[in-house]
């Protein structure tokens, strides 16, 4: 027993303890980040949950003797074990592994070839080849899927023929004929694994790419000394290195792709071809709402063994990179006689996989009727044309269009507030993370943060729609009045299913701020406010930047999060196109297709001249 | 210009018990170095004084004013203390100009601004970088950083300055000079330091007392030459001199007048008075005798009944020294010698020490036993 022991005051203490919580203000942000997160977060994720649980009125037929609102196990039983289980869950969840496995394979090893031939290659055309690199990320998956269909589609499955087909029907051959050849490259599983993997690589790309620059490259030519050959000193010392950046891109890739829904929709559904995504989209949207949420939370149970697995497979490993970034110096690796030969198959690939997708695009998107490739054909009606009901039920070009004006300033409007308000939360999120490593609330914060990162973007709207499609009260306050149709809806359901993302980016922005910057300024006597805005804000300006842009860039191009939520005055462009593709009008769509990217890749450009903004700092980390 | 007491200070890293039931009191105008190996708390210790760490128990006055009390959860802001800090890494921030930096703190308190002119610009004379000011850290050499950190620290005249290991970022010579400044700094402003290093030549030579550390406890608080002097235990014997203490193992038959020693290094006879209150008074001990290399003389004849017989293991002169490894019954002693002398390995050299000067410890205990006089 210590002799201060005896002679203390329990009241000054208890006040004392009080006092240095309250007027701490990083304590009433991390408790109010706290409330947002599990009322925004958890609350829904257990509505859901709940819900799977509740018996439906419209369903009181097929349950003898049920009440509406009462607990059941009516949809587990018909979906887990029933004669309807096969199609309504085996099948599709089959496809939806075989897709994410496949996606995994395909896109690790294509984006950690490239990432290591450009980044420790003495590879030619390096900076035009890097930039090529991540146009694929600019490129929503479900325009490249349109693409592919301008392609590959065949005559039979729904209006004119592919461009393939079309030099296939010149050359004389049978319609049939084509159907089997074209039909298994055209749609369903091959279609939809390498069109994924056309766009997921990018993110292998980004996460091995930042760690294959952190890697020193004199731990490399040791190993060279020690006598190793390339192949071996790949094997035993660069691939270990780089193994968690990998490991972290295959759950980053598998779980992105087994939701995906768009892709599944243009290439899947011609050849009824369904994955968990798009019978959840189809339930939710046929208001089985019961149904689809107990989908949806097989999927996030998929997604969270997966990153389960990849945390246990990583372990300790997880900070390599950061050992071994210390030494800047980095020796490009010679691919003597191989060096020809591998430019020309990778000029032939972004020819093929990038250039060739935008390309058909373009010139798809100026043909009257699709699938005739002649000159007579070629038109900018569905750009300017001003409305002809022989055409498309008259619906004018889209540059005079009323729909697709306000689908313009909608995108850019939910963009524009989301990039603001998303970075200013994530920056505020990774600042907790940050500081608060190793504590319980910073572990809390984190994984509250990450739990929409587990859940599938469809079901994510479908749970916000069916959220806050009513008042939300508290004790009979109304805290929230229904948001059904609104643009707050549409901003809150983004802004929260990219939070993962906008806090792992101001996480690793605020990690890389040290703590004794901060500290070195209390000692001062700078106040909480005083040193965010000093210190901490000048500091990580170039992250807010990145931030800002990685939300800007993966909003633009949403489609999956927010078609449930959809109403006619909140249509966004990918939408438009969407619909312009369901309505069986792909020029019209394309051509939304296209202003989409541009200003993607606009705004890419300026943040990258001006903010010296870096989309793969914000995405490793 | 503050007198600072721990008392009973613990601090715990989760599980990690970092600072054990601390006490230490830093007189006034003390240049206090608190030193040890990685990892012993020193460095925990210098942020609880700051206040960036809040110790679960214990209390820190400082002048007679309560700053720290666990038990009531009372923890003064850093910024109340009237203290600053050195950091390690310098902690200069990246996007200000060196005066913005060394002023901040001035701006933060609301001094006009040609008393912040003043202030910085003298203390940026002070540390002899008054050129700077206009430049940012980066553009600054990793002396030049260390100098503006300083700068930064001593603008607020505080009244106690903490230095975390504010050299060991500097190279070898540079450090050196540094250290002579730092003394200096100390000499003119009068204010109490704290200084957390692991080198010990810095300890020994800056320092008027140290704190020697050993896994969150302290082993001995004591004035440098004291400490060299009178190791309190085989670990601060071991720790503190550069090279280290020969430690030779015998045994010592105790009496009331003071104690017979038998080792490799023949017999010697030591007398009460020297003998510290923790000996034993009588019968068999284990002990270890501590000779310092310098205390060993060598000498290629037997001119001396007392001198023992030892073989060269090597030689190392170094200009102004030279440093003698032998071989003694099993045990290899270093010896050091003034000047420059070539020996030959294996050869056989004789070896005597001054009794009077050489330090005994219970080896059981591990505790000193006898005084160097």
């Amino acid at each position: 027993m210590k002799p201060n022991e005896q002679n203390f005051s329990k009241s000054r203490r208890l006040k004392n303890q009080i006092k240095a919580v309250v007027t701490n203000p990083y304590n009433v942000i991390v408790l109010v980040a706290i409330i947002l997160l599990t009322y925004l977060i958890v609350f829904p994720l257990v509505d859901m949950l709940a819900t799977t649980f509740k018996l439906a009125q419209r369903d009181l037929r097929s349950v003898p003797g049920g009440v509406a609102g009462e607990f059941t196990f009516y949809y587990w039983q018909r979906l887990l074990a029933s004669d309807m289980s096969m199609n309504l869950l085996i099948k599709p969840l089959m496809n939806s592994l075989v897709i994410g496995a496949g996606v995994s394979v395909c896109a690790i090893t294509l984006g950690s070839v490239l990432a290591w031939l450009m980044v420790r290659s003495d590879l030619p055309f390096k900076p035009f080849f890097s930039l090529a690199v991540i146009i694929p990320y600019m490129i929503p998956s479900w325009v490249k899927s349109q693409a592919w269909l301008s392609m590959f589609k065949t005559p039979r499955v729904g209006g004119a023929p592919g461009f393939v087909a079309s030099i296939m029907l010149k050359a004389g051959m049978s319609t049939e004929t084509i159907e089997t050849v074209l039909a298994p490259i055209a749609y369903g599983q091959i279609a939809v694994i390498i069109v994924l993997t056309l766009h997921y690589y990018a993110y292998t790309y980004l996460l091995v790419s930042a760690a294959l620059n952190s890697i020193n490259s004199e731990l490399e030519e040791m190993g060279e000394i020690q006598g190793a050959s390339k192949g071996l000193i790949l094997r035993k010392i660069t691939l270990p290195l780089v193994l968690p950046a990998m490991l972290s891109a295959v759950i980053l890739t598998f779980s992105k792709a087994i939701g995906t829904f768009g892709t599944i929709n243009y290439l899947g559904s011609p050849v009824n071809f369904r994955t968990l995504s798009s019978e959840l989209y189809s339930n939710n949207r046929s208001q089985n709402t019961q149904t689809a949420f107990a989908m949806a939370i097989l999927m996030i149970c998929i997604a969270s063994l997966s990153v389960f697995i990849n945390q246990r497979l990583i372990g300790s490993r997880k900070s390599y990179a950061t050992i071994g970034g210390k030494g800047g110096r980095s020796t490009p690796i010679g691919l003597a006689g191989w060096k020809p030969l591998i430019t020309l198959v990778l000029i032939v690939f972004f020819i093929v996989g990038i250039i060739m997708p935008v390309m058909i695009l373009i010139v798809e998107s100026c043909m009257m009727t699709e699938g005739t490739y002649s000159l007579s054909n070629f038109t900018l009606y569905y750009w300017i044309g001003e409305g002809n009901p022989n055409i498309m039920e008259g619906v004018p070009g889209i540059f005079k269009n009323s729909n697709f004006k306000l689908s313009l300033w909608n995108s850019l409007k939910l963009t524009f507030v989301n990039g603001v308000f998303g970075t200013i939360f994530g920056q505020m999120l990774g600042y907790i993370c940050a500081k608060g490593r190793g504590t319980f609330h910073g572990r809390l914060v984190e994984q509250l943060v990450f739990i929409p990162y587990l859940i599938p973007s469809v079901a994510f709207g479908g749970i916000y729609l069916s959220m806050f499609s009513k008042d939300q009260t508290i004790f009979g306050v109304t805290l929230i009045p229904a948001l059904y149709g609104t643009f707050a809806l549409l901003t809150l359901t983004s802004v929260v299913k990219h939070l993962p993302f906008a806090s792992r980016a101001g996480t690793s922005n605020m990690m890389q701020i040290s703590g004794e910057l901060e500290e070195a300024a209390a000692i001062e006597g700078a106040g909480f406010f005083q040193r965010f805005v000093k210190i901490v804000f000048p500091l990580s300006k170039g992250g807010f930047i990145s931030g800002f842009m990685l939300i800007f860039v993966s909003i633009m191009k949403e489609l999956d999060l927010i078609i449930l939520i959809m109403t006619p005055t909140t249509t966004t462009l990918p939408y438009l196109a969407f619909q312009y593709q369901n309505q069986n009008c792909p020029q019209a769509s394309d051509c939304v297709a296209i202003v989409m990217f541009s200003i993607v890749f606009l705004v890419y450009a300026l943040a990258n001249i001006f903010g010296d903004a870096d989309l793969a700092k914000s995405m490793a980390g | 210009m503050s007198k600072i007491v721990l008392t009973n200070v613990d601090k715990f890293y989760g599980k990690n018990h970092v600072l054990k039931n601390l006490n230490l009191t830093i007189e006034d105008g003390d240049f206090m170095t608190l030193l040890g190996p990685s990892g012993c708390g020193k460095t925990t210790t210098l942020r609880v004084v700051s206040g960036l760490e809040k110790p679960q128990n214990g209390s820190i006055h400082m002048d007679g004013k309560e700053i720290v009390n666990a038990a009531e959860a009372y923890f003064a802001p850093p910024s109340q203390r009237n203290l600053n800090l050195v950091f390690q890494s310098y902690a200069l921030w990246p996007h200000m100009t060196v005066f913005d930096n060394v002023s901040f703190g001035l701006k933060i308190r609301k001094e006009s601004s040609d008393v912040i002119a003043k202030k910085v610009a003298s203390a940026l004379e002070r540390m002899q970088i008054g050129e700077y000011a206009k430049r940012y850290p980066t553009e600054l050499s990793g002396g030049q950083q260390q100098r503006v950190a300083i700068a930064r620290a001593i603008v607020s005249e505080p009244r106690l300055l903490l230095l975390d290991e504010p050299l060991s970022n500097l190279d070898a010579k540079l450090r050196v000079d540094m250290r002579s400044e730092l003394k200096r700094l100390h000499h003119e402003t009068g204010t109490t330091i704290i200084y957390v290093t692991h080198d010990q030549v810095e300890a020994l030579t800056m320092s008027t007392r140290i704190a020697l550390y050993r896994k969150g406890e302290l082993v001995q608080v004591a004035p440098p030459l004291e400490l060299y002097d009178n190791p309190c235990n085989l670990y601060t014997a071991d720790f503190i001199g550069n090279p280290s203490i020969n430690f030779i193992k015998g045994a010592a038959q105790v009496t009331e007048d003071g104690m017979t020693v038998d080792s490799a290094m023949g017999q010697v006879t030591f007398a009460r008075a020297d003998m510290t209150p923790q000996a034993p008074k009588s019968g068999r001990v284990e002990v270890t005798l501590g000779l310092r290399p310098e205390q060993l003389t060598i000498s290629r004849t037997r001119d001396d009944e007392h001198r023992v017989e030892a073989h060269v293991y090597s030689g190392m002169p170094a200009g102004s020294e030279t440093l003698v490894t032998v071989r003694v019954g099993g045990a290899l002693v270093t010896v050091k010698e003034l000047g420059s002398t070539h020996y030959g390995s294996d050869e056989t050299v004789y070896l005597s020490f001054n009794a009077k000067k050489a330090n005994v410890f219970d080896t059981a205990s591990e505790n000193l036993i006898k005084y160097c006089v």
